[in-house]
């Protein structure tokens, strides 16, 4: 072991900076012991102690910074007073605007912040009420994106904001458009002058592309979380959502979105839309058509004729839309590829709503019809990995997510399904939708590409033709390039639907057999 | 307008919490977003979520907010004056020849730790109870020696806080509410009895300051009729660098600078005089105590309202670290084990070779300098490992666990903010924001000393089980 000093005459530090470069020193590789003090008796002391002292230490003043190391070779020292010097002339990281004030609580930071006026609750459900009730006592509008919070707490949330004048959107609430801002999982679309209130994320989101690619605008969109509409919340916050937008000057048409409600809840929103002022559209995913109409509302059987209605109501030249009718010719192509066994859809969907909306399309035709959100139990899914002649998955259902991400973000579980579905020769049709926007995955195409292409190969291979029909939910001004996703798709050789009701159709269509 | 109309009027502002793409999401569309640092509250524990929010009713939220108003009033409001200094034994209440006290929570001679034992056993052989430390050993395990923290008898220690009979006190009045608080002297640095050192050298200079130092400080505040005001003091020194913890350099200098006229003018020769003036130069700790018993003063007049869930005490005793509650009278102590103190180590030692954190020195933080005042402190970053924006960082996050801010003591470069005031049980286990604390490092076995400088936590259990007993305690 060698040891050597440097002395630096003259150059003062405080003894608290030398502690802390001493203590770094010590862990240079090189340094078996290292010490970094001035030159003081007391320092000296210490060296003496551990056997650093050398020479030219011992004769160093007060106002010298010693340097000494102990170390393996004379290389070696010189190694480590290389580092040593490093650590006197390294600068701060220069990192800039750490200097933001860091909250932790909801109170602190609206304390702070009076301009702020919205909360975004995503922790887990066990305390997400907790946050939501700190956050609506500060005067915040709220949208809630946890789920598993109890419907007592649920509906005591939406109580106390109603009384406050504030909106309580969600629990388990995913989209929301306010002020020409995307909330959460939501598109980047034109202002205009339609308002959606919905109880499903997915079905808003369509809806409010379908009337972006009409040439319209959204003026807000509010949701309302997936239980409002059930008897004992009493669509608390629907209600609201449909008086604020009836109060808005900048809404001229307002949609409504959502499962058939419970019976009372539905009596309670057509009320409301009997006395509205203002026009409105109700799409209820597979409800009833007279109710609505009676209460003077628009009825809509499926997305695209909600938003075709919706702009139509807001000022639309009929004449001028491209509906982007059902490419008939094209069915009657792919029903001639299919052999007389490939006789079911398999639609594999990370949005529910849009699940629902294929789901129903394909009830109408046909009897055989499972999902995992089917309402009639008799049809749901009896085990979740198997499918059941045809077959419609919601991904996003807790059953499927658990522990891991929405599969909007993470398309691990859906890629496996399809994997699954696209070796199964009683297929005929696979559908599927990519949904782009805010939140969502940075290229949901792109997960499902290599696996597309090699099942594509594998059908070819097996002398029968694999139909996959693709949607993507988005517009040219998402984050994402829109145009993009779909050319990928079109170069799979996948059929690429322009609207989640077109999709529906289309898969429907595709394995009707004898028509 | 409704706030329904302004929020559709205007652009979000958003207060995000929990996923955090969801910002990034919202910058990149122009909105205002603060994304807080949030942890689930307590831990994630449904006990402690329910105490949480058992306070959360009307009627219990009122009557805590204005306890723990009433709490930080007095802390604020206290103005702590040094009235004099004098032996122990003629002024710290319960008293006795053969009564030691020592920091933190309560603790018996055989589970103290090694910096404490060998304070224990210096402090007997300064007291002449016995002749060497090993006979000092045998006596304080005998059950003779009475062992009782400072915190209940108005006293504050620092480090092993090993108070004895004869050893010079400040007293330190407060002159708003009227109580007293005592701390001893420094014996500055670094092989010292406070750290655990006990070797003659130790034993001779705190015969001297018996005999020497304390008498001549003592005659000294005698003259002075007006006493020293200290929170005052403490203001300045802030405002000129120290943290009035672990940097005491500007402190110190005005301590002396008010002390001197009325040295010079003590019965003392010049040789003795000189020694007073060299020992309080040799280090820039001598007024570290004073502004422990300064805070001690403060918070003692805050102790005992009712339904307060302030913190007026946080100490360690080398095996525990305690904190007492405004809330919770008396001397009703929540402990957790004493922590590890991370920071730059003296040429020599490494970590491995310290004790647990010690010490009633955390009184400071608890009052909001020392650790709370980093950002007054910008010259010794080092201590905690970073840069000036780090020590700036740290006191604005102590706002997020207090009450207020303390108007009468601020922080020039956070224009001048107050100290962060009124530590409260609630929300450092909603937020799981620790109080830092600024400290130094006692070797871990007796007889040697301090070793190095940093910064500590206190255990989180100290205030898990200081909540669930508020909230069965407040009605």
């Amino acid at each position: 072991m060698l040891v050597q000093a440097l002395i630096k005459p003259n150059t003062y530090f405080d003894s608290v900076s030398l502690m802390s470069l001493s203590t770094k020193a010590n862990q240079i590789e090189e340094v078996e012991q290292a010490i970094i003090a001035m030159g003081t008796e007391m320092n000296k002391e210490v060296m003496k102690n551990v056997g650093l002292l050398t020479p030219e230490v011992e004769v160093a003043g007060a106002s010298d910074l010693i340097i000494v190391v102990k170390a393996a070779t004379d290389e070696l020292c010189e190694t480590a007073f290389g580092k040593i010097n490093d650590l006197f002339t390294k600068k701060n990281s220069g990192k800039k605007g750490t200097n933001d004030i860091k909250y932790s609580t909801i109170s602190s930071a609206a304390g702070s912040n009076p301009e702020a006026n919205l909360a975004i609750i995503a922790v887990n459900g066990a305390y997400a009420a907790r946050e939501a009730k700190k956050a609506l006592e500060n005067d915040l509008h709220v949208m809630m994106f946890s789920d598993n919070v109890s419907i007592e707490d649920e509906i005591e949330l939406k109580r106390f904001a109603h009384e406050k004048g504030l909106f309580m959107m969600g629990p388990d609430c995913g989209t929301a458009i306010i002020g020409n801002t995307a909330l959460c999982f939501a598109n980047a679309v034109r202002k205009g002058t339609i308002g959606i209130v919905g109880a499903s994320g997915t079905g808003s989101q369509e809806v409010s592309v379908r009337i972006h690619e009409f040439g319209f605008g959204i003026s807000q969109l509010i949701g309302t979380g997936g239980r409002d509409l059930k008897e004992e919340v009493g669509g608390i916050m629907m209600l609201d959502g449909i008086q604020a937008l009836e109060d808005d000057e900048e809404t001229k048409v307002i949609v409504v979105i959502s499962k058939p409600p419970a019976p009372s809840v539905e009596e309670k929103v057509l009320a409301k839309m009997e006395t509205c002022k203002k026009p409105v559209v109700v799409w209820f995913v597979g409800g009833n058509e007279e109710k609505i109409t009676a209460a003077g509302a628009h009825f809509a059987k499926m997305s695209k004729e909600a938003a075709l209605k919706a702009v139509l109501l807001a000022g639309a030249d009929e004449s001028k839309l491209n509906k982007r009718a059902l490419n008939i010719p094209l069915i009657e192509e792919v029903r001639t590829k299919l052999t007389p066994e490939q006789k079911y859809v398999r639609g594999l969907f990370s949005g529910g709503t849009l699940a629902d909306e294929a789901m129903h399309a394909a009830m109408e035709k046909f009897d055989n019809v499972y999902s995992n959100i089917q309402r009639n139990p008799e049809y749901r899914l009896k085990d979740r990995y198997t499918s059941q002649e045809h077959t419609f998955i919601d991904f996003g259902d807790d059953e499927y997510t658990q522990g891991k991400p929405h599969p909007m973000i993470d398309p691990s579980t859906r890629l496996e399904r399809f994997v699954q579905e696209a070796k199964d020769p009683s297929v005929g049709a696979i559908v599927m939708d990519f949904v782009i926007g805010y939140g969502a995955h940075e290229d949901p195409v792109g997960a499902f590409l290599p696996a597309i292409i090699e099942a594509k190969q594998q059908a070819e291979q097996e002398g029968r033709h694999l139909e996959i029909i693709g949607y993507v939910l988005g517009t040219e001004l998402d984050p994402q390039d829109y145009q993009e996703q779909i050319d990928k798709l079109l170069a799979a050789g996948v059929t690429h639907a322009s609207s989640m009701q077109n999709a529906g159709l289309l898969a429907r269509e595709f394995v009707v057999k004898g028509e | 307008m409704s706030r329904i109309s302004d929020l559709f009027k205007s652009k979000p502002h958003v207060i995000n919490v929990g996923i955090e793409s969801f910002k990034d999401d919202l910058l990149q569309q122009g909105a205002e977003v603060i994304h807080l640092e949030w942890t689930p509250p307590g831990r994630g524990n449904p006990a402690l979520i329910a105490a949480l929010d058992k306070f959360e009713s009307p009627e219990r939220m009122e009557k805590i907010e204005a306890a723990n108003r009433l709490a930080v009033e007095r802390i604020i409001n206290s103005q702590p004056v040094l009235i004099g200094y004098d032996q122990a034994i003629n002024c710290v209440p319960g008293m006795t020849k053969t009564t030691i006290l020592h920091a933190g929570p309560p603790i018996t001679w055989d589970k103290m730790n090694g910096p404490m034992k060998g304070a224990v056993t210096g402090a007997i052989v300064f007291e002449g109870l016995a002749k060497d430390v090993e006979e000092a050993a045998k006596l304080a395990a005998s059950g003779e020696i009475t062992f009782s923290p400072c915190h209940e008898h108005n006293c504050v220690g620092s480090m092993a806080g090993v108070t004895s009979a004869s050893m010079f006190m400040h007293i330190v009045e407060n002159k708003t509410y009227g109580n007293i608080a005592y701390t001893n002297l420094s014996e500055q640095l670094a092989k010292i009895l406070r750290m655990g050192a006990n070797d003659q050298s130790v034993i001779d200079r705190l015969i001297w300051m018996r005999d020497v130092f304390g008498p001549i400080l003592r005659d000294a505040m005698k003259l002075n009729q007006n006493g020293i005001d200290l929170r005052l003091m403490l203001s300045q020194a802030l405002h000129m660098g120290d943290e009035c913890h672990n940097r005491n350099v500007a402190g110190t200098t005005l301590l002396i600078q008010a002390l001197t006229p009325y040295i010079l003018q003590t019965d003392y020769t010049i040789e003795q005089k000189k020694e007073v003036f060299d020992f309080v130069a040799s280090s820039d700790y001598f007024s570290g105590p004073t502004w422990m018993a300064m805070a001690k003063c403060a918070l003692d007049a805050a102790h005992g309202i009712e339904n307060s869930t302030i913190v007026t005490t946080m100490a360690r005793n080398g095996v525990e670290f305690g904190i007492r509650v405004s809330g919770m009278p008396g001397n009703t102590w929540f402990t957790g084990p004493a922590q590890k103190v991370i920071g730059p180590m003296f040429a020599g030692y490494k970590p491995e070779d310290s004790g647990l954190d010690i010490g009633d020195s955390a009184i400071t933080e608890t009052y909001g300098f020392g650790g709370f005042a980093m950002a007054t402190a910008p010259a010794i970053v080092a201590l905690v490992g970073g840069t000036v924006e780090d020590a700036i960082g740290f006191s604005t996050r102590m706002k997020e666990i207090t009450t207020t801010e303390n108007s009468n003591i601020t922080i020039p470069l956070l224009d001048f903010m107050g100290l962060p005031t009124g530590i409260d049980v609630r929300k450092v286990i909603q937020t799981g924001i620790m109080p830092v604390i600024n400290t130094a490092i006692a070797h871990k076995d007796a007889g040697i000393g301090m070793i190095g400088a940093g910064i500590t936590y206190p255990p989180v259990e100290a205030f898990e089980k200081a909540l669930l007993a508020l909230s069965e305690n407040v009605q």
